[in-house]
């Protein structure tokens, strides 16, 4: 690090730190000087192409881009210099002269506006540029292009490209003729185009700019909001920060703030999903379920149309129905008929209540959450192996990787913000390594691309596992300090050769050897996963072997190394933390622990079970076979989620009483006795812990519509006609008692994260900052160290056969969020993926006789469902692929329900089926 | 509910144009910076870029769609055709409309092509300098180039398949070498003369960058030289500037005297790599170097790998950085500088780059001594200059001449004085970029900085002579709209402000301050020289020639 110099600036001279532009020495200074094509924002690269910024140095031929220029030692720069106003003005102009004027620009209020009404440029003596292209283009679903407006400035193009790495924009043809361009010059609605809207955020005119502020033709700005309110996105785990725009309690737009894992950067779910909130189906009135209306587990309810099935009903004799039911149930069946699920949508203030509820009400454990089908085997393995089931690091530890690892995972889709980190890294020279049987979005920036055979990680994990002890290049003096169990993971792991499990998992020996080679001599690699890991019945071995290559290698407890399982929900961390799961306490305290026990019966007053309770796809077995009678689901659709949708949706349908809090009728609320309205994240005040451990506050932006009501109101009410007699003032309060039992939480009282906006765990106290790579000192078990599992293969539960020659898989799509409650609500989401789908190979497509765009019948032994074929070039020969938000067209109407024995998690990746 | 789609987002990928792709591609290495190389293969194997050989070339390349789209729409001489557009005819007939062949009367071959040309066979376009300017003007079919074109001679060349370009007869290797070529090189090589004589010789000989902007090179090696890290050359073949054709010239006499001038610099600096970027005009030198290069190399005498690379019809390529980007396979942006590109250069190395003729100069300076070279100039100016002269002389040509010669001399000494029937009214001291000086100026040395006090420079030292039968206000205009066809259109001042002058200096009446105010601020605030002196024609008309100017 250089130190800093000193210049004069304006007759002043100030200090510059290295790698300071005048632009940003003048901007501490409140000098303001106009910019255009820089943004300020974080990871934006200046380009000093606008020459809106343009300073005077002394001795120099020309004017210079403050932006872009570093000042020397005793350089005499002057900002106001009439030869640099003047040629500032001059850009102006020029400008100007080709846009539409400011009455009838695409934005009036855009920072181009802003800063001409400072600058005050000449107007009307410069002829317009004679239009060459198509200037309007409102193919796109959100998004409009007036290029009428455009400056030709690139901030767009940056946008997509190195904020978010999207590739869609360029800058295309030259001279006057220069304009963003998308794809091949096409309309921007048939492009590839994610809608990320990141070059919305960033143009300075308004020639991109989002529809939902703008007239029905996309032409003119038609709305401004009456507040903006900073808060996070609701969506996946990544947990980005969002600032608001609020119209007459509607939200109409959103941005990205610069919060710890987005630095302004949002995808299409987290931007224009929004307005799910106020669709017409959301729920304002409690209701209760007809007497005439019985119960089926193929009985479907219109959402928009639910008064056959259910009546409306006052909050207190919603209340007193849904307490007085399970309450009957307890005392007919014991408290260990009564189940609980909470949702990972929901706060941790909300988790925490919600699980106490279950606990202190009827002394059950039989409380768990959508966790379960997503990463229970990674947390099985986690907290078996390293002593927590959190990350190690965050996914930006992705930033300064020598080599990333993604395995079944496609955060592209999935984790679209974190994807962005990833793409960065491998622009940067970082090697990434991705394996994933089908082609991967990333695979284009990776340096390894490995489509290895579906079901096969363990054989291919174990490969390079023994490549690296086989070739020394393991880290002995790493594992001598941290970690247990390495010889007989040797002896294990040694006639797993890359010539032996080539053939199983089909990647050439010669690839698994650089793969992992390129792993364990980088000076920091990092490993992140998703669902193609976990959800198998061999997901926890998965995972253990993930966990194997770091600790061997000591690829972990540094700043840019570790493990990282991608989080799937908005709060799946923070509910998990808060005990929203059935074999712990808040703390991940296990209920089977005598003293722990004790210490929280003293707390809520009454024996609790010591047993473990039983988890997601347990409690709709034990539904099915007639030992959970009743139920509380909060926010949580196990009707669309769950394995085997018929039998789930059987088992909910046999419940005596079913109580289901949602803002929707979800699928899963067709079955209930009791639907009690209740509130979108946007309506709520409460934290939310990210896939990175960072604990954020969520802000309310709006009020809940009608009759809805905020969950934590409903449960203490709930919790209080059960007789619980619970006293919350305010969503602090229950922050504050949960963190009573969580020693993580403890350098995180409710005002500091109300401060902060976003503080990581554990922090060592009030103050110091969070720490976000965690086992640089040893692991959370009782000898400090980490132990290795081996792993054996285990082939996948149902394989192909001739009967059902296909391997199905199922997950998400980019626009779709988990069962599509609240995305398929949302307008925009829903054009752009508008029904169900069942993608494939064109040539398999073709080899069944069909044609991409027609529909067809897909079946396994569970069950058929129609949908759209679509083709796909990265599915690989032999596979098919069904999203599982499509209730019309329902994946886990398919899906297998066999068990990780570990982890409980059902082998949703997986199954044998055929296209009929 | 609604039915699902059928198909992913955007443009699907074309099974049989991926196919044809990988046979025009072969075996070469999908290396990032080869993107234009590729694209001119496909462009030279199909007659153009269809949509689905964009997008094939992107998926073979793993680039997006819109990194291949932005280049090949950068260059002028890609055709894209998207779904359901149609394609070129066969063969482009490019008439050059630049000053020089616009002087010859350019306005009126293109008029009588367009009428005459046979329909959906050949399309003729205007195309800026093709670099043939003493044969003006010039009409180029297909690869061939048409000297003194006339529409009877572009239609014979048509009607007798002639579209290639011919193979100059050049100076090949073996009679180089016979001539005592590549001693000077290996003179180096083995020690008998060193890296810092060499530069001596460079700066006693006063030997300054002859593509235009005249920097010691001595000093330039010094600088490369004094760099740490691997360091790369590049030579600036790029020879765009109208009116300006000695580059070509002396490659197509004698391309080994260059070549061994470059890897003399290279040894000297200490460059591992040199690619020499010649402009896509000079389809039949293009043929000559590739053969010469690989002679060379044949020969075991390439010393340091050379790489020939192909523009794409971007004049702005000229501009070194803008270069480099192209190097890299990038739309030919200029840099910012600082970092200059001897710093930080291509791919991000420091580079040393070189105009054709400043390396064509070095083996006679070294034989000769730099006293030999610094003697040859005239009004206080050393060396040697290769004028490309065109315009309202009898003998049109490349003419050697000392530094500082004066434009009357040239004329009178060199070109046999002025075409018959022709009076100097003015001329182009530097080509496009470097004003325009009257008569009344035609004695004064036309050196690197001679000519600032009038607002002009010798550039690249194309000279282009007018006479009384020309109008200097549609030569201004003429040279405006180059500049405007020309910018990259990176910066707003050279972007707007050259399509702003060109429509404004076409109307009838001019606002000349207005006018004034656009070229200040393209002065002052363009990237690069390109827009910093795109103003210099208008602002030399205002001065010299304007109703009302001192002529």
């Amino acid at each position: 690090m250089t130190a800093p110099l000193h210049f004069t600036l304006d007759g002043v001279i100030v200090e510059a730190q290295p790698g300071e532009t005048i632009w940003d020495v003048a901007g501490r200074r409140n000098i303001a000087i106009p910019h255009l094509c820089h943004c300020g924002g974080p990871e934006y690269r200046a380009d000093g192409n606008c020459r809106a910024c343009v300073v005077e140095i002394a001795g120099e031929r020309t004017l210079a881009a403050s932006c872009i220029r570093t000042p020397t030692e005793s350089m005499i720069v002057t900002t106001n210099s009439p030869r640099a106003v003047k040629a500032r003005q001059m850009v102006f102009e020029l400008l100007e002269a080709d846009m539409p004027a400011r009455a009838d620009a695409p934005d009036p209020d855009a920072a181009f506006w802003t800063w001409s009404e400072k600058v005050a440029p000449r107007r009307g003596r410069l002829p317009a540029k004679p239009a060459a292209a198509a200037l309007h283009d409102a193919s796109h679903v959100a998004i409009a292009v007036n290029l009428a407006a455009c400056i030709a400035c690139g901030l767009c193009e940056r946008a997509c490209r190195e904020a978010q790495v999207n590739d869609v924009i360029g800058m295309g043809y030259s001279g006057g003729a220069t304009r963003p361009v998308f794809d091949l010059g096409d309309p921007m609605g048939a492009s590839t185009c994610v809608a990320c809207g990141e070059c919305v955020q960033a143009c300075p005119t308004g020639a991109l700019f989002e529809k939902s502020l703008m007239d029905a033709q996309g032409r003119h700005r038609a709305t401004v909001p009456d507040k903006i309110v900073d808060t996070l996105c609701p969506y996946c785990g990544v947990g980005c920060q969002t600032a608001v725009s609020v119209k007459d309690n509607r939200i109409v737009a959103v941005d990205g703030r610069n919060g710890p894992a987005n630095e302004g950067r949002l995808c299409v779910k987290g931007r224009f999903g929004f307005d799910y909130i106020s669709h017409p189906h959301r729920l304002t009135r409690p209701l209760i379920r007809r007497d005439d209306a019985p119960k089926h587990g193929e009985r479907a309810v219109d959402p928009a149309h639910p008064f056959g099935t259910f009546r409306e009903a006052t909050w207190e004799e919603a209340l007193a129905r849904a307490a007085s039911g399970l309450r009957a149930a307890e005392q007919a069946h014991g408290g260990g008929a009564i189940a609980g699920f909470g949702s990972a949508k929901c706060s941790n203030e909300e988790a925490y209540l919600f699980q106490k509820l279950i606990r202190q009400g009827f002394g059950a454990n039989n409380v768990d959450h959508c966790t379960r089908l997503c990463h229970a085997s990674s947390v099985a393995a986690l907290i078996e192996g390293v002593g927590s089931g959190a990350v190690s690091a965050p996914f930006r530890a992705a930033e300064i990787a020598d080599c990333i690892i993604v395995i079944g995972a496609r955060p592209t889709e999935n984790h679209p913000v974190a994807a962005t980190y990833f793409k960065q890294a491998a622009k940067r020279g970082a090697t990434l390594i991705v394996m994933d049987p089908r082609g991967n979005p990333l695979a284009r920036h990776a340096a390894h691309n490995l489509r290895f055979r579906p079901g096969t990680d363990v054989a291919l994990l174990n490969a390079m596992l023994n490549v690296i002890i086989a070739e020394g290049l393991t880290n002995p003096a790493y594992i001598a300090a941290h970690v247990d169990g390495f010889e007989a993971l040797a002896q294990s792991v040694a006639p797993f050769t890359p010539e032996a499990m080539a053939p199983l998992c089909g990647i050439a020996p010669d690839t698994i050897r650089a793969v992992a080679r390129a792993y364990a001599r980088a000076e920091r690699a990092v490993i992140f996963w998703g669902m193609g890991v976990s959800q198998h019945v061999h997901g926890t071995d998965n995972a253990r072997c993930l966990i194997a290559l770091a600790l061997i290698t000591g690829q972990i407890g540094r700043e840019g190394t570790g493990l990282h399982p991608l989080r799937g929900q908005n709060n799946v961390q923070g509910a998990s933390d808060a005990g929203l799961i059935p074999m712990m306490y808040p703390d991940y305290q296990l209920v089977d622990g005598a003293e722990t026990r004790a210490r929280f019966e003293a707390a809520w007053g009454r024996d609790l079970d010591p047993k473990r309770g039983l988890t997601v796809v347990e409690i709709i077995d034990a539904a099915h076979a007639g030992r959970i009678r009743a139920m509380l689901i909060m926010g949580e659709n196990p009707a669309m989620s769950d394995p085997d949708q018929t039998h789930a949706r059987a088992a909910l349908a046999r419940l005596d009483h079913l109580v289901v809090q949602d803002i929707f009728l979800t699928e899963t609320a067709w079955h209930a006795d009791v639907v009690l309205p209740a509130s979108a994240h946007a309506e709520k005040l409460g934290t939310f812990t990210n896939t990175n451990r960072q604990v954020q506050l969520g802000r309310p932006a709006v009020a809940p519509p009608g009759q809805a009501r905020l969950d934590v109101d409903i449960l203490v009410d709930l919790a209080n006609a059960l007789g619980l007699g619970w006293r919350y003032p305010d969503v602090a309060s229950i922050y504050e008692e949960m963190r009573s039992h969580m020693p993580s939480l403890a350098g995180l009282p409710w005002r500091r994260v109300a401060a902060e906006g976003a503080v990581a765990y554990p922090a060592a106290d009030e103050v110091t900052p969070g720490r976000e790579t965690l086992f640089g000192d040893g692991f959370p078990t009782p000898s400090r160290r980490a132990r290795l599992v081996p792993t054996s293969l285990t082939p996948p539960d149902e394989t192909p056969d001739a009967d059902y020659p296909l391997v199905l898989t199922t997950g998400r799509l980019l626009e779709h969020w988990h069962t599509g409650s609240m995305t398929r609500r949302a307008g925009m989401l829903d054009m752009l993926e508008p029904g169900p789908v069942i993608v494939m190979h064109p040539r398999e497509i073709a080899r069944h006789g069909k044609a991409a765009g027609e529909t067809a019948w897909l079946e396994t032994r569970r069950g058929r469902i129609e949908a759209t074929l679509r083709a796909d070039r990265d599915m690989p020969a032999g596979m098919v692929f069904v999203p599982f938000a499509f209730d019309e067209g329902a994946a886990n109407r398919l899906t297998n329900p066999a068990l990780d024995p570990f982890g409980k998690i059902p082998e949703l990746k997986f199954c044998a089926a055929r296209l009929a | 509910m609604a039915k699902g789609k059928g198909r992913q987002k955007g443009r699907a990928l074309d099974e049989a144009a991926s196919g044809r792709l990988r046979i025009i591609l072969g075996a070469r290495p999908r290396r990032r910076d080869l993107l234009i190389e590729f694209l001119h293969l496909v462009q030279d194997a199909e007659g153009h870029l269809s949509a689905a050989m964009l997008k094939a070339l992107a998926h073979e390349m793993r680039l997006s769609e819109a990194e291949v789209f932005e280049v090949a729409s950068f260059y002028h001489h890609f055709d894209i055709v998207k779904e359901g557009e149609t394609p070129p005819p066969a063969l482009t007939i490019r008439v050059c409309d630049s000053v020089s062949c616009m002087i010859a009367g350019a306005e009126k071959l293109v008029a009588a092509l367009a009428r005459g040309a046979p329909p959906g066979q050949a399309r003729v376009v205007r195309v800026p300098c093709v670099g043939r300017c003493e044969a003006a003007p010039v009409a180029v079919v297909g690869q061939n180039p048409v000297a003194h074109a006339t529409p009877d001679k572009v239609y014979a060349a048509i009607a007798a398949g002639a579209t290639a370009a011919p193979l100059p007869t050049a100076l090949g290797l073996e009679d180089y070498i016979a001539g005592g070529g590549y001693e000077v090189l290996f003179s180096l090589i083995d020690g008998e003369r060193s890296a810092e004589s060499l530069i001596e010789t460079l700066s006693a000989a006063g030997l300054r960058g002859l593509g235009g902007a005249g920097f010691p090179a001595g000093r330039k090696w010094s600088i490369v030289r004094a760099m740490a890290g691997e360091k790369l050359m590049t030579i600036n073949a790029d020879e765009g500037e109208p009116g300006t054709f000695k580059d070509r010239t002396l490659l197509e006499a004698d391309p080994h005297r260059m070549l061994e001038g470059a890897l003399i610099a290279a040894h000297v600096v200490g460059a591992r790599r040199i690619f020499l970027y010649l402009r896509d005009e000079y389809a039949g030198l293009r043929a000559l170097l590739a053969q010469e290069l690989a002679r060379l190399d044949l020969a075991g005498l390439m010393t340091i790998p050379i790489e020939l690379r192909r523009g794409a019809g971007a004049y702005i390529c000229g501009e070194e950085s803008a270069m480099l980007e192209s190097i890299e396979g990038k739309r030919g942006l200029p840099r910012h500088r600082p970092p200059f590109i001897a710093e930080k250069g291509l791919f991000g190395r420091p580079t040393l780059n070189h105009n054709v003729e400043t390396l064509f100069w070095l083996r006679e300076i070294i034989e000769k001594g730099p006293q030999w070279f610094a003697a040859q100039g005239v009004n206080g100016a050393k060396g040697l200059r290769s004028f490309s002269v065109s315009g309202r002389v009898k003998k049109p040509g490349v003419k050697i001449a000392p530094a500082g010669i004066t434009l009357n001399q040239l004329v009178r000494d060199h070109c046999g004085g002025m075409a018959e029937g022709h009076v100097l009214v003015g001329y182009l001291p530097g080509g496009a970029s470097g004003g325009m000086l009257p008569a009344r100026l035609a004695d004064l040395p036309l050196d690197f900085g001679s000519l600032d006090a009038h607002g002009c420079f010798v550039g690249s030292h194309a000279v282009v002579v007018f006479s009384a039968s020309d109008d200097p206000r549609a030569i201004a205009l003429n040279l405006m709209r180059f500049f405007a066809h020309e910018s990259c259109g990176q910066c707003t001042p050279c972007r707007a402000g050259t399509e702003k002058l060109s429509q404004m200096m076409a109307a009838p009446d001019w606002d000349a301050q207005t006018m004034e105010d656009i070229a200040g601020v393209m002065r002052d605030a363009s990237i690069c020289g390109l827009g910093q002196a795109a103003p210099n024609p208008l602002q030399s008309y205002l001065r010299f020639f304007a109703p009302g100017a001192r002529p």
